[in-house]
């Protein structure tokens, strides 16, 4: 049944099983047993499903499988490792400085939003090293949480920009 | 079977109970090992709440959920300190109806109310005899052991010390609760009334935690239910007049499977799945069995109701009719839904003779009592281990999902995970339910409230899943009343010092309108929406600033406190309200203001203040920083009590500004995040949440207490800055913009 797609997904090769349509969620959760991005709504309203395509924020529950079929796919599970990549760190850290920064603003309460939360802002701090507030809330927008924990995020991006300005290769 | 060693694993909840042959620990007697027999354990053994391990750490056996509240946290913090462990050496285990003890729901904020003396007392039994064998080993008296990080050791003389994993180690206490243990005070509490870190944050930023939604067994189909997109009424159900099973012959790997009017497919693939549901062709009976949303509040007041006095005290009407400032409103709100983050998931394997069913619901032991019956298995045949999903806000589908992963692994014959999909959950929920509240108020010439009567109209919750109405046409029916589904004084005017007060519930039967559950402070934020704009209206009339008229009106200390910790976070100054209305910003024509609002959900104390902006040209309404305080009793966390009244604040404003359940006459339209807008970031206020520690009052929910006040504050605020009250809610553009109109 293999379908003979070969993915990319946090630096390492796969070949998929699953047919060329459908969304690389499923390919995610039920074939690499990754499990940070994960099912919200299935149409790209929510930001629950979020990974990394080529360091594009994406929504892998309406992407088909083939769309990433050359590119560089990473999840929350390769946050730290892109970061290190990006960074040109010697070691790859256990946690990407967002990910530490949300443990540090004991910013979630069930967290199930914070893959999406996470993968987005590391994407963001990436390209916008010292946000304003108000940039940070343009850039979330589109990441909904339904217990409110928005104001710490603003804060846990806030601190994770601190923390990566003082990260020296 | 090999599938199931495979659930018991997957549990991870297996701790081997061993025969204890120190006879200082109570008789000997063997010990069935744990997680091998259905549940409860009994809750007056010490073993059902502890076992300590020979390596000097314990598990804590707890029978209440992690929602995301925390509650997992401060549990094992009320442990520790009566244990005197490190919160490094505590842990706890899995919900499942086989190993934890049950302590009823997870509702009600109530896992710290109820749940922290059960387990205080559990921890202090524990300790009470591992000091009596230290004692033994010691050779020496109790009063002269000390215990820290569960070494326990004589005062004075260091060396003379021995750990409880060594009294102990992996065995059984065999102990029955002696009622004699004594806990400690708040004086020498070290760990309790702290901050202590989350324990379940660094897997869940990482993608280790495992959500139900993350749960994979071997050889399971994946299911979707097929449904009409939105519900009809509660009573009508779904009926389907023709199915046509060949629709979905191309997606050769998937089956329909179908009891009743109960229909779903499974797939080995997920996706074949999810196209198998998108593709069957059903024709489902479309008679209209709703008001709509539109005639929805005439419906419920010309509703035959069973009318209930809640609370009655002096004379109210005539004190109202005879008092020289008196005000009346009626106020309108919405069915609103849960919509948790991510659908309710549930797994199930059901079997000739037992089954195993792996779910979010708040309370393992009631589900499985009701899968039981649906399954017709004894209720000892079923296991139900718990899962976290995503904030559930009360009962949303979890065990709608949790009985449909049931049916269709019955039916299927193997193990089904069952996926919710957006419009399932959004389309499906127990909406909290839509509320007409009447309130009429009076006050005396000296600014003390006079009379106060609420007349409240709502339904009761429903107490018939989806799954089970369709596939067994179970009956509709509703829960006999709680204070939690009626007209309540901690709401309405029982806060404040009122000598004649009445308050009465209106019943409105719910088999004709949608089905209904607890969201999140159940009809609290109607109540406060209604009430304390009566409240404010009264200090308008008065001239007295809001603030001071409430303060003046009430004598409980406690209420007092939350009301002034919230005024004082906010600076508040004292003017009346809509007394800035000149200074708007006319060239933005936004208009800014502030208002206080109090309430709570049946046990603790609330109060807020809310600083809103009125956009008159737009009707656009955005809260830019509210205030909330909390009277909880004693906090053991007061870190995530913070966090929790920031959330509640955040999901105050939410339901405020957007949030609203539509219907047409034959179902619900309100089915994504795009017809179920909720806050988002750009609109998102700061928040201050502040909580007012006492230590030595009992401990009281604080999940959920704080948003009747916050919705009050909401209202007021939108007064204050445009001289115009809203009696409806959620104030969308078209709805401000009509009251503006209107004056």
């Amino acid at each position: 049944m293999a379908s003979g797609l070969k993915i990319k997904v946090n630096e390492r090769e796969w070949s998929v099983s699953a047919s060329p349509d459908t969304p690389l969620l499923y390919v995610l959760s039920n074939e690499l047993m990754l499990q940070g991005p994960r099912f919200g709504c299935g149409l790209a309203q929510c930001g629950s499903c979020s990974v990394l395509v080529n360091g594009v924020e994406t929504r892998s529950c309406v992407t088909p499988v083939s769309a990433v079929v050359g590119k560089s796919v990473t999840t929350l599970e390769g946050l730290p490792a892109w970061y290190a990549v990006q960074k040109k760190l010697a070691e790859t850290p256990a946690l990407h400085p967002m990910q530490q920064a949300v443990i540090d603003e004991q910013a979630l309460q069930c967290g199930y939003c914070y893959n999406g939360m996470i993968v987005k802002a590391s994407e963001f701090l990436s390209k916008t090293p010292r946000p304003t507030e108000a940039q940070i809330r343009t850039a979330m927008n589109g990441h909904l949480c339904r217990c409110g924990t928005y104001p710490r995020i603003i804060q846990a991006v806030q601190r994770a920009a601190r923390a990566m300005s003082e990260v020296k290769a | 079977m090999t599938l199931r060693r495979d659930f018991l694993k997957a549990g991870g909840a297996l701790v081997i109970g061993f025969r204890l042959r120190d006879d200082l620990l109570g008789q000997e007697k063997a010990a069935p090992a744990r997680g091998t027999m259905a549940g409860p354990p009994d809750a007056k053994q010490v073993d059902t709440w502890l076992a300590i391990h020979s390596d000097n750490t314990a598990t804590v056996y707890i029978g209440f959920a992690e929602l995301g509240q925390g509650n997992s946290t401060a549990l094992l913090q009320v442990a520790a300190e009566e244990l005197d462990f490190d919160m490094s050496q505590l842990q706890t285990v899995r919900l499942d109806t086989n190993v934890t003890p049950n302590q009823g729901g997870t509702y009600s904020s109530a896992s710290i109310q109820r749940g922290g003396p059960q387990v205080r007392t559990a921890a202090a039994e524990a300790r009470q005899a591992l000091l009596q064998l230290a004692s033994k080993k010691l050779d020496a008296p109790v009063n002269s052991l000390s215990v820290s990080k569960g070494v326990v050791a004589v005062v004075g003389e260091a060396s003379r010390s021995v750990t409880y994993g060594e009294l102990v180690g992996d065995q059984p206490f065999h102990l029955a609760f002696t009622g004699s243990a004594p806990v400690k005070t708040p004086a020498e509490y070290k760990i309790v009334a702290t901050a202590v870190p989350r324990n379940d944050m660094p897997d869940k930023v990482s993608g280790k935690y495992v959500y139900m939604q993350h749960v994979r067994v071997p050889g399971m189909l994946h299911g979707r239910v097929v449904r009409p997109r939105g519900q009809g009424a509660y009573g009508a159900g779904a009926k389907v007049l023709a199915l046509d099973e060949s629709s979905i012959r191309n997606i050769s790997g998937a089956r329909v499977l179908r009891k009743g009017d109960f229909i779903g497919v499974v797939a080995e693939s997920e996706w074949d799945a999810i196209r198998a549901a998108r593709q069957l062709k059903i024709t489902w009976d479309s008679t209209p069995s709703l008001s709509g949303s539109d005639g929805l509040y005439e419906a419920m007041r010309a509703a035959k109701t069973d009318d209930r006095i809640v609370l009655q005290r002096g004379n109210a009407a005539d004190a109202i009719g005879a008092a020289p400032h008196k005000v009346a409103y009626s106020c309108r709100s919405p069915y609103q839904a849960h919509a948790p983050f991510g659908p309710n998931c549930a797994l199930a394997d059901v079997g000739p003779d037992s089954a195993l069913v792996m779910c979010s619901t708040q309370d393992v032991y009631a589900t499985r009592s009701t899968l039981a019956g649906i399954l017709g298995l004894a209720v000892a045949k079923v296991r139900v281990q718990y899962y976290e999903g995503s904030g559930t806000y009360g009962h949303s589908c979890y065990d709608d999902v949790a009985q449909a992963a049931a049916l269709l692994s019955q039916l299927a014959g193997k193990p089904v995970r069952l996926q919710f999909m957006r419009w399932d959950e959004h389309g499906w929920d127990n909406y909290g339910p839509s509320h007409l509240g009447e309130v009429r108020a009076a006050a005396g010439a000296d600014g003390k409230i006079v009379g106060y009567e609420y007349e409240g109209w709502q339904h009761h919750w429903s107490n018939v899943e989806t799954s089970e109405q369709l596939a067994l046409g179970k009956p509709a029916a509703e829960w006999q009343p709680n204070p939690a589904m009626q007209v309540n004084p901690l709401c309405c005017g029982g806060m404040y010092d009122i000598p004649n007060l009445r308050l009465v519930n209106h019943h409105v039967p719910g088999l004709g309108y949608l089905k209904c559950a607890w969201l999140r402070s159940p009809l609290d934020l109607s109540f406060s929406f209604t009430s304390e704009q009566a409240i404010d209206q009264l200090a308008f009339l008065l001239k007295l600033d809001p603030y001071e008229f409430r303060q003046r009106n009430i004598k409980d200390a406690r209420w007092l406190g939350v009301l002034d910790a919230a005024a004082k976070a906010a600076n508040w100054a004292p003017r009346t309200a809509a007394s800035n209305l000149a200074k708007a910003n006319t060239v933005a024509n936004i208009v800014g203001g502030r208002g206080i609002g109090m309430g709570t959900h049946l046990a603790s104390y609330g109060a807020a203040v809310a600083e809103i902006e009125v956009n008159r040209e737009t009707g656009k309404v955005v809260a830019k920083h509210l205030y909330g305080a909390v009277d909880a009793g004693l906090v053991v966390n007061p870190g995530n009590v913070e966090s929790q009244i920031s959330g509640q604040l955040v999901q105050t404003a939410s339901r405020m500004f957007h949030e609203e359940v539509t219907f047409t006459r034959t179902n619900v339209t309100s089915l994504d995040w795009a017809s179920y807008p909720i806050l988002r970031f750009e609109e998102c206020p700061q928040v201050t949440p502040v909580v007012v520690q006492r230590l030595n009052e009992r401990s009281t929910g604080a999940g959920e207490e704080v948003m009747a006040a916050a919705a009050g504050a909401i209202a007021n605020a939108f007064f204050d800055a445009t001289g115009v009250r809203m009696n409806e809610f959620p104030f969308t553009p078209k709805r401000v913009l009509a009251a503006l109109k209107r004056g």
